[in-house]
């Protein structure tokens, strides 16, 4: 029996006949790590602490390197945390560890989490493992990765821009963003305070639905985690989409959407409307602005967020040889431009020029109130459909190297996922076809806040009618 | 004599007596071993979030009512961000435009008037740790104890125009925090810290001047003479045609004088923005109602009530409302001996030398309002003379035991035994025969002196009355 490959669902069957125990299967996945990884670089760190095999889901999973685990080095994949060993677990952390969790290790990001292509982790790029040329999405890059190549049965990724669902996408799995509260961020290395969420990549629908169980609820550390009843995520698995109204954004089809991801659509949305949805357009005509709010937004928390990384307490420390203005200034000088990478350095002076004496107003200020109105823009769409439909981002996986250059090109692959964040709504991201070249394309629905449930339902019914999950990568 | 009117602004720092932290469950406790009381989340460790403590808030509204502000029911904190080695995440979480208090103000008497000094904001935020120097001087240590010890920073209007009027107000301000019961306000401690902002300007002028702003005072003395400093020396530059600079100055209490800290090119951009870890909300009014409901009466209130029901002297009632359970233990007595001046003597006599002698506040000394009150009365009925009631006092403190206990385990009980006090005041004739004659020839207040030393030799035990009787009768008899 190939452990590995299998679903967790399928897995906790297994281990429920008795053909396999949830040490065989995490020692198989560890053999299928060593195999493979060398060529994909899922991971940037094994675990360096054994599982204790106690618990209802010993599943094998994958950590993104910005989840603190207690007692494991936590990179952020940026030189600057280097050496950095978490005190604590994070809230999800510890609910994945509670559930029987068996942790392999931390997968590679892009640097902070600045990034759609797993290129600006300060330990190099991970590799599709549909095409080891192409780039796997990002930032969580390394998660999806590692899901895809069997390299873990599941993961956890953090999502403020597209960071779960693009590299989902990207890898042909499943990714999810919860709406913005219903899972802790306590112990998550924040981005963008006002926008991060983390979320499942799984094979398949009915395990995302069972690792959101897991890391779903409130957690009274994080005062931006909502105290909301967390329903049965799998009572939402029901093959039936008869009357649900999709709603379709007619921004989303417009210039820039590669040809074959539209055609994978477009099949998509007539499959549905054949299984009974009822398809509408709706109108969003903030969300061209969506991608500028979101780098100034987002960029000006993380500025904020970053300044703890001065070299004083942990991490990476350097002095200059030569002394410039007084220790202090050249060790803080000297620590930051050696510890971040060239994004992270972009993101850190674009967002303290938005919060800058005198720019406030314009930039962070302006950026907040356009936010407002792409929230309300998607609140009326929500008011005549249950979800909508959007391609995940408007490219298939690119080319390593491809868009390092060219930072827009980069920012753009996340238009059709920053809106969900901006709105603080759930996303999902599901395998809606192939492109020519072999490359997987990706359905995103959002839907209402605290609603995953319905994204849940009809992604679920869009999987079971399809077969586009059940393929997998030759390695 | 001095044509300048200086113009001078107070902001006060105020650690509060919370439990815990403000965004953390770590105890809010001064004088432990260093970076022993912190946790991921004061520490700022990447990945951990603030929760606001909920007493924090209702101490920082308390500060606001008593300051007779205005409470704003939108709680919202925002980020102050610089880089400092004390400040482990980066930035400082504060609240900037929406303060929890605005619009306040506190009386300063100067002579016969009352002056208002309006409070400009009051605002919570979490403090920073602190530094501590090597002796070899290589290299600074961070103690992380103090981070997120909750602040209320109280801002005054540039109401105050003399030293003397900033030291008023300081005192009045710490006096009704501690009336508040807030902090400890131990300025050794650190738990009240005061800078200010002073400039001057041509009598009669209504436009401000240039200011500085002066760190580093740890008394208000300190402040009083900072300011002092800082006056003469605005007005020597301007005198002398030159221009003050704005810029931030330390004080230096052993050279007594300022020292520039940074200019104002150097001054910090904040980059200000709402804190994303923590959701703005509404105090409910109920809540705010209740902390109102709640309000000690406050010093300048219970003064003016202490003149009127009391009949206090000015000075008395000074004395007493000075800290709120030298006022309570006062009017507790007085329940028990409606005799308010002799209590308040009692308490602004002795009973506040042993304070001060023994550094304690009346609720650390051995003594109840009732068994002082079994005290005086001693002293009213003749049991003990004034004098020894003072030394039964020290007893009662020291043992913790009545006075009936005291006088009667040390014999201190006056001496009215006719046969006793003979024996004295014949040694106390014999030994004074000239002042026995000028009483005698008729200069009968002569007799107070033989008075005394027949006390002295009864060791203050003898009833002065009885002395004084026994003694003419005596020598008018002999």
């Amino acid at each position: 029996m190939n452990l590995p490959q299998l679903t967790a669902h399928d897995l906790l069957d297994v281990f429920k006949s008795g053909k396999a125990s949830p040490k065989e299967a995490y020692e198989d996945v560890l053999r299928r790590i060593k195999a493979v990884d060398p060529k994909v670089k899922a991971y940037v760190r094994p675990a360096k602490n054994q599982p204790d095999f106690k618990g209802g889901f010993q599943i094998p999973i994958a950590l993104k390197d910005n989840l603190c685990t207690k007692q494991e080095e936590i990179t952020c994949a940026s030189r600057i945390l280097k050496g950095f060993i978490s005190p604590y677990d994070a809230g999800v952390v510890e609910k994945v560890k509670k559930s029987g969790g068996a942790v392999l290790g931390f997968a590679n990001q892009d640097e902070f989490a600045f990034g759609s292509s797993c290129e600006t982790s300060c330990y190099g790029p991970t590799f599709n493992p549909w095409d080891l040329q192409c780039v796997p999405g990002g930032s969580s890059g390394g998660s999806a990765a590692a899901v895809a190549a069997d390299e873990a049965v599941w993961a956890l990724g953090s999502d403020t821009g597209g960071s779960i669902r693009q590299p989902a996408s990207f890898c042909g799995i499943v990714g999810l963003k919860p709406t913005y509260g219903r899972v802790s961020r306590y112990g998550l290395i924040a981005f963008a305070s006002s926008l991060d969420q983390i979320g499942p990549l799984t094979k398949d629908v009915r395990d995302c639905a069972l690792l959101l169980n897991i890391i779903a609820g409130y957690d009274e550390r994080d005062s931006t985690c909502v105290n909301e009843p967390v329903p049965d995520y799998t009572k939402a698995l029901v093959n039936d989409v008869r009357g649900l109204k999709i709603g379709v954004p007619k921004e989303a089809f417009a210039e820039g959407l590669d040809a074959q991801v539209r055609v994978s659509l477009e099949a998509a949305i007539d499959l549905l409307k054949k299984l009974g949805a009822v398809v509408t357009q709706v109108h969003l005509p903030h969300t061209p602005y969506a991608v500028a709010t979101y780098y100034i937004v987002a960029t000006a928390e993380a500025s904020s967020n970053l300044a703890r990384f001065d070299g004083v307490r942990y991490g990476l420390r350097v002095q200059p040889a030569r002394a410039r203005k007084n220790a202090l200034v050249d060790m803080y000088e000297e620590t930051r431009s050696k510890g971040f990478g060239a994004e992270a350095k972009r993101r850190i002076m674009l967002g303290t020029y938005a919060l800058s004496s005198g720019y406030y107003d314009a930039y962070y200020l302006r950026g907040q109130k356009v936010r407002t109105l792409i929230k309300n823009d998607l609140d009326e769409a929500f008011k005549v459909c249950d979800v909508v439909l959007t391609p995940t981002s408007p490219t298939v996986a690119f080319k390593v190297g491809e868009k390092m250059s060219d930072p827009l090109s980069m920012y753009l692959s996340d238009i059709y996922t920053i809106p969900a964040n901006l709105a603080g709504i759930p996303a999902i991201s599901v395998p809606c076809g192939f492109s020519k070249g072999g490359l997987p394309i990706g359905m995103q629905l959002m839907g209402k806040a605290f609603d995953e449930e319905m994204l849940l339902r009809v992604s679920y019914t869009y999987e079971q009618n399809t077969e586009w999950h059940t393929r997998k990568p030759n390695l | 004599m001095s044509s300048f009117e200086p113009v001078i602004g107070l902001e006060v720092h105020l650690q509060l007596n919370t439990r815990t932290k403000i965004f953390c469950s770590c105890a809010n406790q001064y004088g432990c071993a260093s970076n022993t009381n912190v946790c991921p989340v004061c520490l700022g460790l990447p990945g951990s979030l603030p929760v606001l403590n909920q007493q924090a808030l209702l101490s920082a509204i308390k500060v606001g009512l008593g300051l007779n502000a205005q409470i704003n029911p939108f709680i919202k904190f925002d980020r102050k961000n610089y880089y400092y080695p004390d400040l482990p995440k980066g930035y400082q979480i504060s609240q900037y435009d929406f303060p929890v208090a605005k619009d306040g103000f506190l009386n300063i008497k100067i002579g016969d008037q009352e002056k208002r000094v309006r409070i400009k904001r009051a605002h919570l935020e979490e403090d920073a740790g602190k530094l501590v120097h090597d002796n070899s001087g290589s290299c600074s240590l961070v103690d992380f104890n103090r981070t997120g010890t909750p602040l209320i920073e109280i801002v005054t209007e540039p109401d105050l125009h003399s030293p003397q009027e900033a030291y008023d107000y300081l005192n009045i301000l710490k006096l009704t925090l501690q009336y508040l019961d807030v902090s400890d306000c131990d300025m050794e401690k650190g738990s009240l810290r005061c800078d200010a902002n002073v400039s001057i300007r041509p009598v009669g002028q209504t436009l401000l001047g240039t200011k500085t702003e002066l760190k580093n005072m740890n008394s208000f003395r300190a402040v009083k003479a900072a300011l002092e400093y800082e006056i003469r020396r605005h007005e020597q530059v301007i005198t002398a045609g030159g221009k003050i600079v704005q810029e931030t100055l330390l004080w230096d209490d052993a050279k007594a004088q300022t020292q520039t800290m940074r200019s104002k090119e150097e001054a910090h951009d904040y980059r200000y923005f709402p804190d994303p870890d923590l959701v703005p909300f509404t105090v409910d009014h109920k809540l705010i109602d209740s902390v109102r409901a709640e309000l000690p009466e406050l010093p300048q209130a219970k003064h003016i009530r202490f003149l009127s029901q009391y009949s206090l002297s000015e000075y008395d009632a000074n004395i007493l409302v000075a800290d709120r359970g030298t006022a309570d233990f006062f009017e507790a007595a007085v329940k028990e001996y409606p005799s308010p001046k002799k209590v308040a003597n009692w308490m602004a006599g002795p009973v506040l030398m042993e304070l001060n002698d023994r550094k304690m506040s009346i609720y650390e000394l051995k003594i109840s309002p009732a068994s002082l009150i079994g005290l005086i009365k001693k002293v009213e009925e003749g049991i003990v003379s004034n004098l020894v009631g003072k030394e039964v006092l020290t007893f009662m403190l020291n043992e913790g035991k009545n006075a009936d206990e005291v006088i009667k385990e040390k014999g201190l009980s006056q001496v009215s035994d006719d046969s006793a006090l003979l024996v004295i005041i014949d040694e106390v004739i014999a030994q004074n025969p000239a002042v026995v004659e000028q009483i005698k020839s008729g200069k009968s207040n002569a007799a107070g002196f033989l008075v005394g030393q027949a006390m002295k030799k009864s060791g203050g035990r003898a009833n002065p009355k009885k002395l004084n009787e026994l003694i003419t009768r005596r020598i008018a008899g002999v």
